[in-house]
This record gives C-alpha cells, sequence and structure tokens, in this order.
C-alpha cells in the first residue's frame, strides 16, 4: 500500500473503512464485545454517504437484513463475535443457498457461550467453515494486522460479488483493538469487484442454471427480473425441486464455483521458507508474533520460516503443499485447542512432522512459547 | 345482475389473476384443495392490480410454512426466506430500497412464535412494509402443532388432550408494538379484504393485515369443525363485519370474529422517511 495519508486507527475502524472503500453501503447489526467499533463506525460514516446503517434487534435479524439488502442491490455487512456468529449460523446457510453475495466479519473472543468477551481467541476457525448445517464451501480470511484488515475486508467484499457468497472475516480481539498507523489508498488504487448484473431480456434470465464459471449474474431487485429466491434445494429457476439429478447439480455448482478457483481465493504469506527447516504456520494475530519469532530464530542462526495463512477457507491446500514439501517440522501456532492443524496434518506428506502450539487463556503467544517450541521440535 | 353478466365479471377477474401467476411454476400448487392460502393470494392480486403498482417494484417476502410459499406462485420479485425471519430480510430490502414495494406473507407461527421478536420490532420502527398475517390457529405443513394463535383447549398432534395454553391476538400485539396500520378478515370476506389490503399496501408506515383462514385438513379435523365449507360458514357467522372506521367494537368476548381496520396512525414518522431526512442533513453539512 503507497505511503499517503498516514492515520493511526484501531483494526475494527480499518475494518470499516475498508468496507466502505469496496463500496459496502448498507451494515446491519447487533452490538457485541469486540466487535462493536465496526457498527458504531458504520453508523456515523454510512448515512454520510447516502448508505444506511440499522442497529437490528439481534444477530439472526441482522444477517437476515443484511441478506435482504444484499440482493436488493447492495454491498452490505455485519460484524459480530462468537455467540452473535453462532446466531447468525441458519441465515448464513441461506445465502450460501440463494447465492446472495455479503460479508460477516467475526471479531473472536473466547468461547464456548459467553465465554471471554474481552479476550483474544482463535476458537471459532472451524465454525467458519462448518458453522451452518448442511453441505456448501465457505470463503474465510483472517486479517494479521491493521493494515491487513483494511485490505482483507476489500479482499472480502471482491470474493463474495465475484462468487455470489457469503464471506466471513475472521479477525480476533487483538487484531480488531490494537492500533497501528496505516496508510489508506485514493480510490481507485486498490481493485474493486462489482457483482456480474444479467443482460440478457428478463424471460431468459436465470439466476442458478449452466454457467461456465458456474456463477450467475445477479440483478438488483426492481430491474424487471422477478427472481424467485429460495433456501430449498432449487432447479435452474430458482424453485425449488428434489430430484436427484437436480439437486446435485445444484449442490455440485456451490461447491465448484469455489474449489474451480482456489488458486485465485487463497492467499499465502511466505517468508524465510527457501531454506526453512522448520515453518511456523499461523494466522490472524499470532501471526505476529511467529514473524518476530522467525526472525529472532533466523538471529541465531536456526533455519524457521513463516507461513501465514490470509485465507484460511478454501484451505490453500495446494500452497501449502509445495511450500512445506522439503521443511522437515511444521510448527501450527493458533490461539484454540487445535483447530487449522488438522488440516496442515492432512497436506503434510512425506516425513514431515506437524507439531501444534496452542494457548486457549485468552491471552496472546509470547515469543518465549514459540521459542521453547522450536528447541522441543528440534532436540 | 344478470348470470351472464356475472359469468364475464369472473371471467375478468381471473384473467386478471392469470397475469400475476409465474409462467415457469408446475401447477397445481402445493396447498390442499380448499386452503384458504388461494383465497389470500388472488385477493392480493387484485388489490396490486387495482393500485396499478408497477409489478418489477413489488417485493414478495416470506418465511416457512404453508401461507410462505405464496411467493412461489406469484411472479413478483420474491424471497422466501428461513423460518420466522422474513420481517427481517423484508426491512433489509425496504430499508436499503425505500423505493420498492415491500410485501411479507407469513403464518401464525412464522410470524408470532418463531419470529415475534421480528415481527414487534418492525411495528416499533413503523418501516414502511406489509404484512399479511394468514392465521389458520395452527402449524399445516409439519402436520398439525399448536402455534401461538391456538384457542385454550383445541387440539393438535401436540395437544392430544386439547391445548393448555393462552393464544396471542396478533392485533393487539401488533398494536402494543407501534404498528400504524392493523386490520383483521376472513377468507369468507374476500370483499372486505381485498379493500383492506389495498389501504394496507397504501398506508405508509407498518401495516398489518391478519386474516384468519381454514386449515380444514388439520385444525378442522382435529377438533371434528368440518370440511373447507363448514369453516368458512363458522367466519361469516361469527365475523362481525365493522368497515367504518378505526373504533372498531372488540366483540371477541361474546366468540366473535371482530373484522374491519382496527387501528390506524397517519402522523406517526416512519422509518426509511426519518432516516432520508438524515441523510440530506448531512449532505448539506449540518449536524444531524
Amino acid at each position: 500500500m503507497p505511503r499517503g495519508d498516514r492515520q493511526l486507527v484501531m483494526g475494527n475502524m480499518a475494518c470499516m473503512r475498508g468496507a466502505i472503500y469496496a463500496g459496502m453501503r448498507f451494515y446491519a447489526g447487533y452490538p457485541i464485545t469486540p466487535s462493536t467499533e465496526i457498527a458504531e463506525g458504520c453508523a456515523r460514516e454510512l448515512p454520510k454517504l447516502g448508505g444506511h446503517f440499522i442497529q437490528m434487534e439481534d444477530e439472526i435479524g441482522s444477517i437476515g437484513a443484511v441478506i435482504g439488502a444484499a440482493v436488493a442491490g447492495s454491498k452490505a455487512m455485519t460484524a459480530t463475535s462468537g455467540p452473535g456468529y453462532s446466531l447468525m449460523q441458519e441465515n448464513i446457510g441461506y445465502a450460501y443457498m440463494i447465492e446472495a453475495p455479503c460479508v460477516i466479519v467475526n471479531v473472536q473472543r473466547g468461547g464456548p457461550s459467553t465465554g471471554l468477551p474481552t479476550k483474544v481467541s482463535q476458537s471459532d476457525t472451524m465454525q467458519a467453515r462448518w458453522g451452518t448445517h448442511g453441505d456448501y464451501t465457505a470463503i474465510t480470511v483472517a486479517p494479521s494486522t491493521v493494515t491487513d484488515t483494511f485490505t482483507e475486508t476489500v479482499r472480502a467484499f471482491n470474493l463474495a460479488e465475484r462468487f455470489r457468497t457469503p464471506v466471513t472475516i475472521l479477525m480476533d480481539e487483538v487484531v480488531g483493538h490494537m492500533q497501528e498507523m496505516v496508510s489508506f489508498p485514493e480510490p481507485g488504487e486498490c481493485e474493486v469487484f462489482n457483482r456480474t448484473k444479467p443482460t440478457c431480456v428478463p424471460s431468459s434470465y436465470m439466476a442458478y442454471g449452466p454457467s461456465k464459471t458456474c456463477v450467475n449474474p445477479m440483478p438488483s431487485y426492481g430491474e424487471g427480473y422477478r427472481w424467485f429466491a429460495t433456501g430449498l434445494t432449487h432447479d435452474a429457476h430458482g424453485f425449488s425441486t428434489d430430484k436427484p439429478e437436480e439437486v446435485v447439480v445444484e449442490l455440485d455448482k456451490l461447491r465448484n464455483k469455489i474449489t474451480n478457483y482456489e488458486d485465485e481465493i487463497c492467499k499465502v504469506r511466505a517468508e524465510y521458507m527457501d531454506d526453512a527447516e522448520i515453518a511456523i504456520v499461523s494466522y490472524g494475530s499470532v501471526s505476529r508474533t511467529a514473524l518476530q519469532v522467525v526472525k529472532l530464530a533466523r538471529e541465531a542462526g536456526v533455519k524457521v520460516g513463516f507461513v501465514q495463512l490470509q485465507t484460511v477457507w478454501p484451505f490453500p491446500l495446494k500452497q501449502l503443499r509445495e511450500l512445506l514439501a522439503k521443511t522437515a517440522h511444521v510448527i501450527v501456532a493458533e490461539l484454540n485447542m487445535g483447530q487449522i492443524v488438522g488440516e496442515v496434518e492432512r497436506v503434510a506428506l512425506g516425513d514431515t512432522k506437524v507439531h501444534s502450539l496452542l494457548r486457549y487463556d485468552g491471552d496472546i503467544f509470547t515469543p518465549m512459547q514459540f521459542l521453547e517450541k522450536i528447541e522441543e521440535v528440534r532436540s | 345482475m344478470s348470470i351472464a353478466a356475472k359469468e364475464a365479471g369472473a371471467r375478468q377477474e381471473s384473467d386478471v389473476v392469470l397475469r400475476y401467476l409465474r409462467p415457469h411454476v408446475k401447477f397445481p400448487n402445493m396447498w390442499c384443495p380448499g386452503c384458504g392460502n388461494g383465497v389470500v393470494a388472488t385477493s392480493l392480486i387484485r388489490a396490486i392490480d387495482k393500485l396499478g403498482l408497477d409489478r418489477d417494484n413489488v417485493v414478495l417476502v416470506s418465511g416457512i410454512g404453508c401461507s410462505s410459499r405464496m411467493p412461489v406462485y406469484l411472479d413478483f420479485q420474491a424471497l422466501h426466506t428461513t423460518h420466522g425471519r422474513a420481517l427481517a430480510f423484508a426491512t433489509g430490502v425496504k430499508f436499503s430500497r425505500p423505493d420498492l414495494k415491500v410485501i411479507v406473507i407469513t403464518g401464525d407461527g412464522d410470524s408470532l412464535s418463531i419470529g415475534g421478536n421480528h415481527l414487534i420490532h418492525a411495528c416499533r420502527r413503523n418501516i414502511d412494509i406489509t404484512t399479511i398475517l394468514i392465521n389458520n390457529y395452527i402449524y399445516g405443513m409439519t402436520g398439525g402443532q399448536i402455534s401461538p394463535t391456538t384457542p385454550p383447549g383445541a387440539h393438535a398432534t401436540t395437544t392430544p388432550y386439547g391445548s393448555a395454553e393462552k393464544p396471542f391476538e396478533a392485533c393487539d400485539l401488533a398494536k402494543g408494538a407501534g404498528a400504524t396500520f392493523i386490520a383483521r378478515t376472513t377468507v369468507y370476506h374476500t370483499t372486505q379484504m381485498d379493500r383492506l389490503m389495498m389501504e394496507a399496501i397504501q398506508h405508509k408506515g407498518f401495516s398489518l393485515v391478519e386474516v384468519i383462514s381454514n386449515c380444514h385438513t388439520y385444525y378442522g379435523r382435529l377438533n371434528r369443525l368440518g370440511q373447507a365449507t363448514a369453516l368458512l360458514r363458522m367466519f361469516q357467522e361469527k365475523a362481525s363485519v365493522q368497515d367504518k372506521g378505526t373504533n372498531m367494537v372488540d366483540d371477541r368476548t361474546k366468540d366473535m370474529i371482530p373484522t374491519g381496520i382496527i387501528h390506524r396512525d397517519s402522523e406517526k414518522t416512519e422509518l426509511c422517511d426519518e432516516y432520508q431526512k438524515l441523510i440530506d442533513s448531512l449532505a448539506k453539512g449540518k449536524p444531524a
């Protein structure tokens, strides 16, 4: 990002500003720590831009309103934390099913249940993948710095619009509440993708149906395309079906529209990996500590590499397989009881050994914990 | 009116209805023969047609249940959402796009049980959405369980010995929550229904039309009330049709169904209008 107007900004504010940069003009949400600043920022900024902010009665209503606004034609977002994210899950599944582009921010705190409202956690990583019932493919990004939060929020909207799907931004309390210097880009500097609109006559429009990219154009309401959206498994016209041959086409399409483009969706940051004997795999705020530790270890002559999952879902299988092919040891560090480590175990081939470094007491890793783990792995 | 003239009128009316049915959908519909949902659907079509609304700007939003299937058949922009959440989705549609005419189709279980919270808050906000609440006193789609409007003592598959619960009065609830147009009718009173639907759609603010309807398949059978015609006759006999104004007589104590406009308030400000004022004042650089 170019050095322009540098400002000291909180992660949650960077998320709000990234969303507005991407064209978000509708926000519905419900207060919950540690995400509330995003709602407060949207309440202040959106009406200035002719956009709309509404505080709904609960998180179920919030995501409902977001999906309603999204299909009506807006770029829409909500932000929440663990308990709210749980409440939203049914309607997030609805968004997968009707293919509604929207963004859900989860500034993670400790769980389960009310858990640790003011403490950091990454324990919703699997919920972002499997939170709602049924089979589907999810896109989830995870920023680690305040600048990252801005760019990943823009990217989340671009992915949502391009693939007509809900996208989760997995933040955590540390990323959400920390303040850093950020240079915000000018309009036009970062790519902003808008959903493809149909150009055919309304009578031949199909909201679903065959499509080379598996993503059908999507009109705004009031443009003459009176399409029907339902959470029921549907045919090409959007009307419910239980014919096995139609069901499988629809479910395959929901998966393929994402898995066919994994190379473009999956973003991995790798540093010091060329000669690394030990790789540290992390995501979110943990990547900050991890990168510092890698530098410290390198100074001490230990060949440690850094891998950060900027896209958590779909899991960057191909990239990780390539990166970790020659690495003897992989340490997967996360603030939970071990969630993404299972995915890394699935990609680790041959002699690569996967180790888990976990913390789930509501606090962040110290560099010493990493260094001790590195020593343990080496011995 | 001669029989020939009556037939011609009926033909004309069915032509109007046919114009608003979806071309791609497989008919017949999924409702039981004699179900009141079809009566409500055709009344809604007539109201929209008479009001001359641009059908591209009409959005039907529904939840889950028999009545919520209505947007499948009517050729408008349609969002068939999750159980109980239609009003939350509709709030997003309307608040982001106040130029659209948003109509919610819901049932007694959908709007008063699982969706009760969204209903009272939509009423409170006085957002310009029309809600058609088809009340048949029972869960039809899942096979006849009690709903929040099932009368005390009534039988359902989950109250095999009669219900021990007290029911909600949808219109009272909406009034208490702040809705600004509230009316009740039954599927027997189609002329009144047409008129109330038109008034509700034209009303600026949150409007609710409760339509008492027949589920002879479950409610009628489990309570030995007979078939569709018997239930329609019951509505005819029990309804007190009061269509004169807002202060109607609440004669439910005499086991009657008061119908007509129950409450109308044209003074209260509407949510989208108020927010637009805020947007306009901020655009002029004035503090809100």
